[in-house]
């Protein structure tokens, strides 16, 4: 670009190529008067030179184009956006606003979750007698997916656990002699709590986000709505079994994952404290109350219901194609994981404290 | 003086695991263009699509964009290539987490050294050719499915390219928003001289735009020339597909 009596001579093409140099060039003369362009030398444009060309005008107060050759007048025409209407500038919301939408966001997605909660509840307590508008042996297959082939996974994990509960604990409670106590805390720590919120976490990561992404992309293909076109509610005929099945399987997967825990410990009280079988086994049994037991199962229906009551309302509220389904899956697990622990810490206060 | 093909097949063959979708299929597809690909559903149209732009690698045979054999070439050279070439998905395969801005941004970021100001002028320029000047900052799920379409043709034409392929723009589309987005390919054609391939089965929209049509059946090519010339074709394929699709 050579710059002479105001005027700005172009001596390349202007396209893709051209452009970052040419607006490296521009700084060099942004200081200059120009009120012509000549375009004599351009025999190519492409959108990027036109692109350019605008920039150079709405810099130099809008320098005419002159020279210009019919094929580039005529591109120049297609490309420009002087001519376009101004984009509207969005506006910036107040501080004060943002917390406001906020809280009336927040307000009214407690308001759906309770709607839905209500709803599941009692279509869930009708449903054991009223088999109406389920599909015949959904509980079954349901429970399949969420029990039956979850048993490796959480098993494998709660015998791992067992195991390293057990190793660190033996190590302090050997220096004390205290070798028989790791029974005790194995016994305790499985049951009331271990083993109800290992199982837990769990599910939430797998059933959880299952159900919500299963009920988000039936929502996005809109399957609900024709769920309800066919006069069926699809709650009861989506959510219901899974609620089911999530009640069934929750206690014996929590049952399982305690007992397979304590075995783990009862492997290292056996090979590292030189504990007998017998001795671990009858502590055990001294240690757990009816209501460790009944606290421990009993917490875990509450968990089984946050993660359905959850993956189902995110489910419900996906919008906007798959990238919706991945977003409410994602925040489907974690807000399960965050309530099954806040209730966890409830139920610790009220039975412990 | 007879003009090159922009795009050739010679021998081409497509196959899906055993299944042989594209039998030998030679095509010449000439410059400055507007060529339809069609024939009725699953007779390969969109498979021969993708094996010339080789979304799926051919069997066999060869492949020439701006005649230079394709099948074989590097990545970065066929990439080259690629950016010479604009493609319109059946559902505009927007991305979905990026707004209609950022998604037409994408070739230009990627593919030049603009500077933003400049992408931000060619983007806005390339949305108001296609009528959506006021969607730039929407995200593809609040567009309907026509505006979902012309914000993808947006997308495609973002880098000026010589060669448009749009795979069934028209599916899913009422006649109007359909005859719109003829309307708009037409105008490409017209004034950047792009060469345009077509897939699609809807006739209203062969009617409009084609100057070239390619029939396809059951992975062959049954007949290639001029729309009028097809039209008067005597193949009954071509003429029940005619005569049937004019109710």
């Amino acid at each position: 670009m050579r710059c002479k009596n105001n005027i700005l001579f172009i001596e390349t093409d202007l396209t893709k190529k051209e452009i970052p140099a040419k607006m490296n060039e521009l700084k060099k003369i942004a200081e200059k008067k120009i009120t012509q362009i000549d375009l004599d030398a351009v025999k190519i444009i492409d959108s990027a030179g036109v692109a350019f060309l605008d920039e150079l005008q709405q810099k130099f107060s809008k320098p005419d184009l002159i020279n210009l050759s019919p094929e580039i007048e005529r591109t120049h025409k297609i490309f420009s956006s002087l001519t376009l209407p101004k984009p509207q500038q969005s506006i910036k919301e107040n501080f004060f606003v943002k917390i406001g939408e906020s809280l009336l966001g927040f307000w009214q997605t407690a308001k759906k979750a309770v709607y839905l909660l209500a709803d599941i509840f009692f279509w869930s307590f009708v449903g054991i007698v009223d088999r109406k508008g389920h599909r015949k042996g959904s509980v079954i297959s349901q429970s399949l997916l969420i029990g039956v082939d979850a048993l490796g996974i959480i098993g494998l994990l709660s015998f791992i656990l067992g195991l390293i509960l057990a190793l660190q604990s033996a190590a302090q409670l050997r220096q004390f002699g205290a070798n028989i106590f790791v029974a005790d805390l194995m016994a305790v720590s499985m049951v009331t709590e271990m083993g109800p919120l290992l199982t837990s976490i769990i599910l939430a990561g797998r059933s959880g986000s299952a159900i919500a992404s299963e009920i988000a992309t039936m929502k996005v293909t809109e399957e609900l709505d024709a769920l309800k076109m066919m006069a069926i509610n699809p709650i009861r005929y989506v959510v219901v079994p899974k609620f089911h099945a999530m009640t069934l399987c929750i206690p014996l997967l929590v049952i399982m994952a305690t007992l397979i825990g304590i075995l783990g410990g009862l492997i290292i009280a056996i090979t590292y404290l030189d504990i007998s079988v017998v001795a671990f086994v009858n502590r055990v049994f001294d240690v757990i109350t009816f209501k460790d037991a009944a606290v421990g199962i009993g917490k875990s229906f509450f968990f089984a219901w946050t993660i359905v009551i959850i993956g189902s309302y995110y489910g419900f509220t996906a919008s906007g194609g798959a990238e919706g389904v991945g977003k409410v899956t994602t925040k489907s697990v974690v807000a399960s994981i965050f309530w099954i622990i806040i209730l966890d810490a409830l139920n610790s206060l009220i039975f412990y404290f | 003086m007879k003009k090159e093909p922009i795009i050739s097949t010679r021998g081409l063959v497509a196959k899906y695991g055993d299944a042989t979708i594209l039998k030998n299929i030679d095509i010449d597809i000439f410059p400055g263009e507007i060529t339809v690909i069609l024939g009725g559903s699953g007779c390969g149209k969109t498979t021969l699509i993708k094996n010339i732009l080789r979304l799926f690698q051919p069997f066999s045979g060869e492949v020439k964009i701006f005649g230079q054999e394709v099948t074989q070439l590097d990545e970065p050279e066929f990439d080259r290539i690629l950016s010479k070439i604009g493609m319109l998905f059946q559902n505009g395969a927007l991305l979905n987490s990026m707004s209609i801005f950022d998604n037409i941004a994408i070739p230009l970021e990627q593919h030049t050294k603009l500077s933003p100001e400049i992408i931000k002028k060619i983007i806005r320029v390339k949305l108001n050719l296609v009528n959506l000047a006021k969607a730039e900052k929407l995200m593809p799920s609040e567009l309907s499915g026509g505006m979902k379409k012309r914000a993808a043709l947006a997308r495609a034409i973002a880098l000026d390219p010589e060669i448009l392929v749009c795979d069934e723009p028209s599916a899913g589309l009422d006649p109007l928003t359909s005859a719109s987005l003829d309307e708009l390919i037409l105008n490409l054609k017209k004034l950047l001289k792009m060469t345009i391939v077509i897939v699609t089965h809807e006739l209203a929209s062969i009617h409009r735009i084609a100057d070239k049509i390619i029939f396809l059946d059951a992975g062959k090519v049954l007949f290639s020339g001029t729309l009028t010339a097809a039209k008067k074709s005597e193949i009954p394929e071509i003429k029940s597909f005619f005569e049937i699709g004019s109710f």
